[in-house]
């Protein structure tokens, strides 16, 4: 290995014209890459980990440009030539794996077909040279059948399988530098692993540098040897990885190394914590059941375990190969599990599990094709009147994925919280303002956002506007399906804190939805590990981290990135 | 552990350079803003939105207050005047039955704006009740209006006008200015709305599957309570785009139909029935005022409510706008 490096950024300033304003994006970022080496840049969303590898390939949009600093690839400056300079550098030298899958490869053109646009335009290979190397890089970025794969159209692949050949196409022309702008965020746990672990294997072997771009400090660990971390447009530390995961000194990366749920996860105090919330949460939980069982207003019978499900199978109809014909697909096949008082079960799988069918069966969104849900010991399918279906509504709540649908745009606020209230006719107009500002101090937010709409807000405040909703009627069971999945690591970790503080004191039971085995830990007492509709493995949260029985488990466990990384203790 | 390289020593950025922001702090000072809100303050900055008004009140003053224009009775004709040239007072002389033309202009802004705005509303109305009821309920009920619509959307929209106004014409004969408007409003209705239940229906079918809808159920809300509080308003805002601008091509409409001689009678003074007086100056070649500025009127009125339509699609749909 040679001591010259391959890429060095000295200085480098981005801005956005916006109006008449620039707004700095990048602040005098450095930062050094040797030939063969993967270097990964941690930020969260806005932090410009984005812009910067954008600059370095002159894809900014058309708002933005370089202010200052220099950008050296093999010792010429990159950032002041021209753009016929930049075009033969693009794709030859430095090679771009986009980040969304899906929407980056053409949807009319053959999937071949757009490699071997790569390789001409790079004046690689030609004609029937080319498609015999098309072939060769499928297969080497680990497609099987590559021969067939490369005569398919985007929409015949799966996302790990299009992330694949955008892979394939990044290292066409066998680039020096590879820039991989979050390659995996859009794919299951399992999926990432192994196509981080191919990435890995492919540009150790072809000595390519990679330059990882990922929200996510624990997967940049375990990937690359040299850590970039930054926020707000600055390069606030960068080191080697292990020593700043071991030992963070700007406080930024100290709230990231904490929060980190890959890496909290595996921390003991994330579980003594949630042992000392559960105590509290199961003693409330008991004097609310304690109240339900001896007044008979209530709704439900005071049971210890608040919700049952009992062989619950859900199967859509879907179109058949004919119009006339309909195929049966099982989405949910007999799941059962037990929800305790004052405690959180978590459903764990990934996407196409059925994880969110379930949810959606348990909230009575959608009809149950077979089995039951007990609530309190009530079978909600033999609620008869409208009046009792009403009644049961107030028991169980939903906290929904994406903050920023589950809000009406048109909707202020103080309206989106007081919804539940007006509906159910509690109170009077004065003393649901005073619920509004009570749920909202709850929610940790001041009462200033009421007048606001939800356009105005964070997706972390939009998420807790939604928790305060849920929480307007005073509920029993809290459904949060994938409620904290589309947010920033510390704004999850918030969150998540949120919940935990919310159980506490209101004695609440929550079912927890979630892709993410990393969270599950800090929030959960049982898990339900789901894989194509089936209940796999169900245990309490102790018991699946240490012992995971089933095989799959294990998968979903090992593919937690960060995993392997020793910590310091703490 | 492999060897730290030059350019690659751990750096510490000093705190006070990037101080640490509260995560996921409010802004406490911000202003609240609705979303109607908001697109009045895209509308407010618009120059095509103030040229389009500015163009719309110049012709509802002339609906209102026709006097402050002219003097002259558009509907009181004397052969003497045929043809007369302009005059004091009548600013582009006398048609062929000796009506003053600019009168006839200023009188006829009355029935084509009244006819524009009457189709545009009705169309709007039927387009959202079917386009909502389609999206939202799916299935047959989806299917029956799909393609009733279809079927509507198929047929030339003037040629069914056409068929359908010499129908009614010949039932009921001497209608007066308001019946004569309807009539014309009903047959442009009749064959216009499959358009706005288009955009309604997608709308609709969107909007129906977001969360916000779902956390509605959840709470208790019927089906009717989310499509009223939640589906509709939230679907309007493609709707009045599409009605603005379908406002300007019904006026047209009309024309084309008066000047066809069926869309108002020849004793209601109207663009197209102006118009449709001034062909024989086309081909004579003399006094083509007579057509100049009846046509004038009515290009002018046209451009105004597409310039309104086009202002409030900016301003309701910023990702449409040019960057």
């Amino acid at each position: 290995m040679t001591d010259t490096p391959l890429l060095e950024v000295q200085d480098l300033s981005v801005g956005f014209r916006a109006g008449k304003e620039t707004l700095t994006a990048v602040d005098q970022a450095n930062l050094v890459i040797y030939p063969g080496q993967t270097i990964a840049i941690v930020g969260e969303s806005g932090s410009g980990k984005s812009t910067m590898a954008h600059a370095i390939i002159d894809l900014l949009p058309g708002n933005g440009r370089v202010l200052g600093g220099r950008i050296l690839f093999e010792g010429d400056d990159i950032a002041t030539v021209g753009r016929d300079k930049i075009l033969a550098l693009r794709g030859s030298s430095i090679g771009l794996v986009p980040q969304d899958p899906m929407s980056n490869l053409n949807p009319l053109w053959k999937v071949g077909a757009q490699i071997k646009e790569a390789l001409v335009a790079n004046d690689v290979a030609y004609g029937a040279e080319a498609d015999r190397r098309v072939v060769e890089l499928l297969e080497e970025a680990g497609l099987p059948d590559a021969e067939r794969r490369a005569r398919q159209y985007p929409h015949e692949f799966s996302g790990g399988m299009r992330q694949r050949a955008l892979i394939a196409m990044g290292l066409a022309a066998r680039p020096k530098l590879l820039i991989a702008d979050e390659p995996t965020s859009a794919l299951d746990v399992t999926v990432q692993k192994q196509i981080l672990d191919h990435l890995d294997m492919l540009t150790d072997s072809l000595g390519v540098a990679v330059m990882l771009i990922t929200h996510d400090l624990g997967l940049a660990a375990e990937r690359a040897d040299h850590l970039v971390v930054m926020y707000r447009g600055r390069v606030v530390e960068s080191g080697p990885a292990l020593e700043i995961l071991q030992d963070p000194q700007h406080p930024y990366t100290q709230r990231l190394v904490s929060k980190a749920p890959s890496i909290a996860s595996q921390r003991l105090s994330s579980v003594k914590a949630r042992e000392e919330v559960r105590a509290q949460a199961v003693e409330h939980a008991a004097e609310v059941a304690a109240e339900v069982a001896h007044s008979g207003e209530e709704f439900g019978e005071g049971n210890k375990d608040i919700l049952v499900v009992e062989n619950l199978t859900k199967v859509f109809q879907l179109r058949g190969a004919k119009p006339w014909v309909k195929t049966d697909f099982t989405a949910v096949d007999d799941v059962s599990f037990r929800l305790q008082r004052g405690t959180t079960t978590a459903i764990v799988g990934e996407s196409g599990s059925g994880k969110s069918t379930v949810a959606r069966m348990v909230l009575d969104l959608l009809p149950v094709t077979s089995g039951r849900v007990l609530f309190d010991g009530v079978d909600i399918k033999e609620l008869g009147s409208k009046k009792l279906q009403l009644r049961f509504r107030r028991q169980m709540q939903p906290v929904f994925q994406n903050p920023y649908a589950s809000l009406d745009p048109l909707y202020s606020i103080y309206q989106s919280i007081e919804e539940p209230l007006r509906t159910h006719e509690v109170g009077t107009k004065k003393e649901r303002e005073t619920k509004v500002r009570d749920l909202l101090d709850k929610v940790s937010l001041p009462t200033t956002v009421m007048s606001r709409y939800p356009g105005e807000l964070s997706g972390g405040q939009r998420q807790r506007v939604a928790i305060a909703r849920a929480l307007a009627l005073d509920p029993e069971v809290v459904i949060c399906d994938e409620a904290v999945s589309a947010l920033d690591v510390l704004v999850q970790a918030q969150i998540l804190e949120l919940l935990n503080d919310l159980q506490a004191e209101l004695g609440l039971s929550y079912l927890f939805i979630t892709h993410d085995l990393a969270v599950v830990r800090q929030i959960a007492d049982n898990v339900l590990v789901m894989q194509e509709g089936k209940v796999v493995e169900q245990s309490s949260v102790n018991e699946v981290f240490d012992n995971p029985r089933e095989a799959y488990t294990r998968k979903l466990l090992d593919a937690i990135p960060g995993g392997s990384i020793p910590l310091a203790s703490s | 552990m492999p060897e730290t390289r030059p350019g690659q020593e751990r750096f510490v950025a000093p705190v006070d350079q990037t101080p640490l922001r509260a995560i996921d702090a409010v802004d406490v000072d911000a202003v609240p803003e609705s979303q109607w809100k908001e697109a009045w303050k895209r509308l407010r900055v618009s120059p095509l939105f103030w040229l389009s008004v500015v163009i719309i009140t110049f012709i509802a003053v002339m609906i209102f207050f026709p006097t402050l224009f002219t003097s002259s009775d558009p509907s009181r004709g004397s052969l003497d005047n045929s043809f007369e040239p302009p005059s004091e007072g009548h600013p582009f002389g006398y048609t062929q039955q000796g009506y003053d033309v600019w009168a006839r202009t200023v009188y006829g802004a009355r029935a084509s704006v009244a006819v524009g705005v009457l189709s545009a509303i009705m169309t709007a109305v039927l387009g959202m009740i079917t386009g909502a009821i389609a999206g939202f309920y799916g299935g047959i009920v989806d299917t029956l209006i799909s393609r009733v619509s279809d079927i509507f959307f198929s047929i030339p929209l003037l040629l069914a006008c056409i068929v359908v106004i010499s129908v009614i014409n010949n039932m009921w004969p001497n209608r007066g200015f308001w019946g004569a408007v309807a009539v014309v409003v009903v047959a442009l209705s009749l064959f216009a709305w499959p358009q706005i239940t288009r955009q309604m229906r997608g709308a609709v079918l969107e909007i129906k599957n977001l969360e916000f809808v779902d956390a509605a159920t959840a709470i208790g809300a019927t089906r009717m309570t989310n499509l009223r509080r939640h589906i509709v308003p939230n679907a309007l805002a493609p709707v009045i785009v599409a009605s603005t601008i379908s406002l300007g091509v019904f006026i047209v409409a009309e024309t084309s139909l008066s000047f066809l001689g069926l869309g108002l009678p020849s004793n209601v003074a109207s663009w197209g029935n102006d118009l449709s007086a001034a062909q024989n100056q086309v081909r004579s070649g003399q006094h083509l005022q007579l057509m100049y500025v009846p046509a004038a009127a009515l290009a002018l009125t046209v451009l105004g409510f597409i310039l309104l339509g086009e202002a409030v699609r900016e301003a309701l749909d910023p990702k449409a706008r040019k960057k």
